[in-house]
């Protein structure tokens, strides 16, 4: 059988939903959650290897659904994904893995964060010395070194 | 049919580089082969806003996750620490976290000293000078007069303390307990063309900045300077031998995927504690039937990982988090060996600084620790960019169950089969990583950290690949004389992690390369009489 290149709409509807369970929009951290069109977009642009994973993990979540996660009530959305959580494996570990790459490199969340919205080259950051003197305690101290004869 | 050459070597590595540029003065011909290609660092992790994703991917430390063309698979279901490398000019030094103690005399004699595994052939005063010229050609940041450690005199001064290690250094001084600034070679001044860290904060996987030390950008430009070839892209299947024994070149496969036979009157082994044996274990021939270099069947046994015990946990106030290298202290306070804890040898302490958003998300999640739904946000704040942690780096003793050999079915690209690893945790390692886990809860309470957690032992930590084709005087208990050459061939070398008799608690490339550069030092004092 081809290895699956992209997802199959089944398979980006669950995916929304999903994301949408794992982290959801946030006025109070001004946020939108994972199932925001922009950072769908970057996980199925991105995708790369780990469709092949991530369309397991769908269909595993679609087999335990029995019918799309969004047509679930809250609580049997629940309790799919609680079940897809405990029991997953290595797929179910690599959607979750790819969801949260992508959200938290997110320009919204990044910013919500605090946190500068490039990456570390070429700018880098200061790292600043610290306390020198706390190391007077160690000079101070016994030789430690065993002797090998 | 290619030309031969006077010295072939295996492998572009930690310690394939340094012997080639320390051979390159006696301007014979030598070749290295390697399998990968070299770096560009602007394609480099750190780059890009995608910096922490290909952390899973491209830029994995597994080569099996990371499955580039030049990685070969390794079959590893059975063992608990999965092993970690990186193939292409550089090796496993372009993918490594630049932490660069070296061995203690002691760890060289551990036979007589505690009455376990075996004494090395060589002492660490033997490896001085050449730990002294690694330290300058790798280009060592850090600071002298560890009373714990061996004297060294690195070139630059050490890494800042930063947030996280006066933190962590507080928290040591509390309990009254060994810390110093680990020695790095991540160049703190601009070096050798090299320039200075600017705390890009992804090091392993890489650093854009040029300024940790992998050969590719330290060993290789002099080297090529002096003359070495090297050649990419060729990956050796098989060390052929002639009528008398002798190796007289390798089979190997060019970048065009085109057989070659190179002949060569010396061939060294760079190819670390995984590679190495599975390359002599595929060069079998009627005079050699269980590999080259093999009549003591110690190839590929023994195989030692260091054995990591990782404990985290969160603080009140941001830490250095992703934004400095990992790079940070080091304690050797349960190094040497106290009977009272209930097993000999020891480890050392290797502090951290933090992690960024995506790792801290995937690996809270993983935990539990990050809820899914409306609470994700408010625990999230609280764990990012405050994460403190250590790992407890644990000697692992030599165990001939421990073994690397060829796997039946597996192969790489080329058809060449791969290797297998089987591997258990030693009762002594297990009793170290549980005191380990002990004492690194006791520096995290101290430093004020709570929701303290472990990973134990790290899943992904075979970065350190040791002892399967060790050195020795005795041919019936070791593979390589204790200058490197094989007992059974005499112009076969091997000059990686393979030939450590036993494993120390400290990470090895430091060791590594100046074991590499003493036999290279040996082989020119020796030039007339070298197969003798």
């Amino acid at each position: 059988m081809p290895e699956q290149e992209s997802l199959t709409p089944r398979q980006r509807q669950d995916l929304r939903t999903i994301a949408a369970m794992m982290i959801p929009a946030s006025s109070e951290y001004r946020v939108p959650g994972a199932d925001d069109d922009a950072i769908q977009a970057d996980i199925l642009r991105t995708l790369g290897r780990d469709t092949g994973p991530v369309a397991e993990a769908l269909d595993d979540l679609a087999r335990l659904a029995g019918m799309p996660l969004a047509d679930l009530d809250e609580a049997q959305r629940e309790a799919v994904a609680k079940q897809f959580r405990s029991s997953g494996g290595a797929a179910a570990a690599t959607l979750i893995r790819v969801v949260l790459q992508c959200y938290y490199r997110d320009d919204r969340v990044l910013r919500s964060l605090g946190l500068e919205l490039r990456p570390p080259f070429p700018k880098g950051y200061t790292l600043e010395q610290g306390d020198w003197s706390l190391l007077d305690q160690v000079k101070a101290g016994p030789q430690k070194l065993r002797k090998a004869r | 049919m290619n030309d031969p050459v006077d010295v072939l070597i295996i492998g572009a590595g930690a310690s394939g580089a340094a012997v080639a540029w320390s051979l390159a003065e006696t301007r014979m011909h030598i070749l290295c082969l390697e399998q990968g290609g070299w770096m560009k660092p602007a394609e480099y992790p750190s780059t890009g806003r995608d910096w922490e994703a290909r952390f899973y991917g491209d830029y994995s430390p597994s080569p099996n996750i990371r499955a580039r063309a030049e990685d070969y698979p390794i079959n590893e279901d059975n063992s608990p620490i999965k092993v970690v490398n990186f193939n292409g000019v550089g090796g496993s030094t372009v993918m490594y976290t630049a932490h660069f103690p070296r061995l203690h005399p002691s760890d060289f004699r551990v036979r007589t000293l505690d009455g376990v595994a075996d004494d090395w052939p060589i002492d660490y005063d033997t490896l001085a000078p050449f730990f002294a010229e690694n330290d300058r050609m790798m280009g060592v940041s850090g600071l002298a007069g560890d009373p714990a450690s061996p004297p060294t005199n690195p070139p630059m001064p050490p890494l800042p303390l930063g947030r996280s290690g006066v933190r962590l250094a507080k928290a040591m001084n509390k309990l009254g307990w060994h810390w110093w600034p680990s020695d790095t070679t991540v160049a703190t001044t601009d070096y050798e063309g090299r320039a200075r860290c600017i705390n890009l904060g992804h090091c392993t996987p890489a650093c854009a900045q040029g300024a940790k030390a992998s050969t590719d950008i330290t060993y290789w430009p002099a080297a090529l300077r002096a003359g070495v070839e090297l050649r990419t892209h060729c990956r050796v299947r098989e060390i052929l031998t002639d009528e008398h024994g002798m190796a007289s070149g390798v089979v190997y496969y060019d970048k065009d995927g085109i057989e070659q036979f190179q002949p060569a009157h010396v061939v060294v082994v760079a190819c670390n504690g995984i590679g190495t044996p599975r390359l002599l274990l595929n060069s079998v021939s009627g005079r050699f039937p269980n590999g080259l270099a093999n009549s003591s069947g110690l190839v590929g046994k023994n195989l030692m990982f260091h054995p990591y015990a990782q404990l985290y946990g969160y603080v009140d106030e941001p830490t250095d988090s992703n934004r400095a290298p990992p790079t940070c202290l080091w304690s050797k306070e349960f190094y040497e060996t106290d009977k009272s804890r209930g097993f000999v040898r020891g480890y050392a302490f290797q502090f951290g600084r933090g992690i960024g958003p995506v790792m801290e998300a995937v690996m809270s999640e993983a935990k539990g620790i990050l809820p899914w739904g409306p609470d994700h946000h408010k625990v999230f704040r609280k764990l990012n960019g405050r994460r403190l942690g250590l790992a407890a780096i644990c000697e692992d003793l030599p165990e001939e169950h421990n073994r690397v050999t060829l796997d039946p079915i597996l192969k790489d690209s080329h058809g060449i089969p791969a290797p297998k690893v089987d591997y258990t945790i030693g009762e002594n390692t297990a009793k170290m990583l549980e005191h380990g886990i002990a004492r690194g809860r006791e520096v995290l309470e101290a430093a004020g950290a709570t929701d303290i957690f472990i990973n134990c032992p790290i899943l992904y930590g075979g970065w350190h690949l040791l002892g399967t084709a060790r050195m020795g005087t005795d041919p019936e208990r070791s593979v390589v004389n204790e200058w490197g050459r094989s007992h059974d061939v005499k112009n076969l070398f091997i000059v990686d992690g393979s030939v450590f008799v036993t494993s120390g608690g400290v990470n090895p490339t430091s060791t590594i390369q100046a074991i590499a550069l003493y036999v290279a030092d040996q082989m020119k004092r020796r030039l007339a009489n070298l197969f003798d």
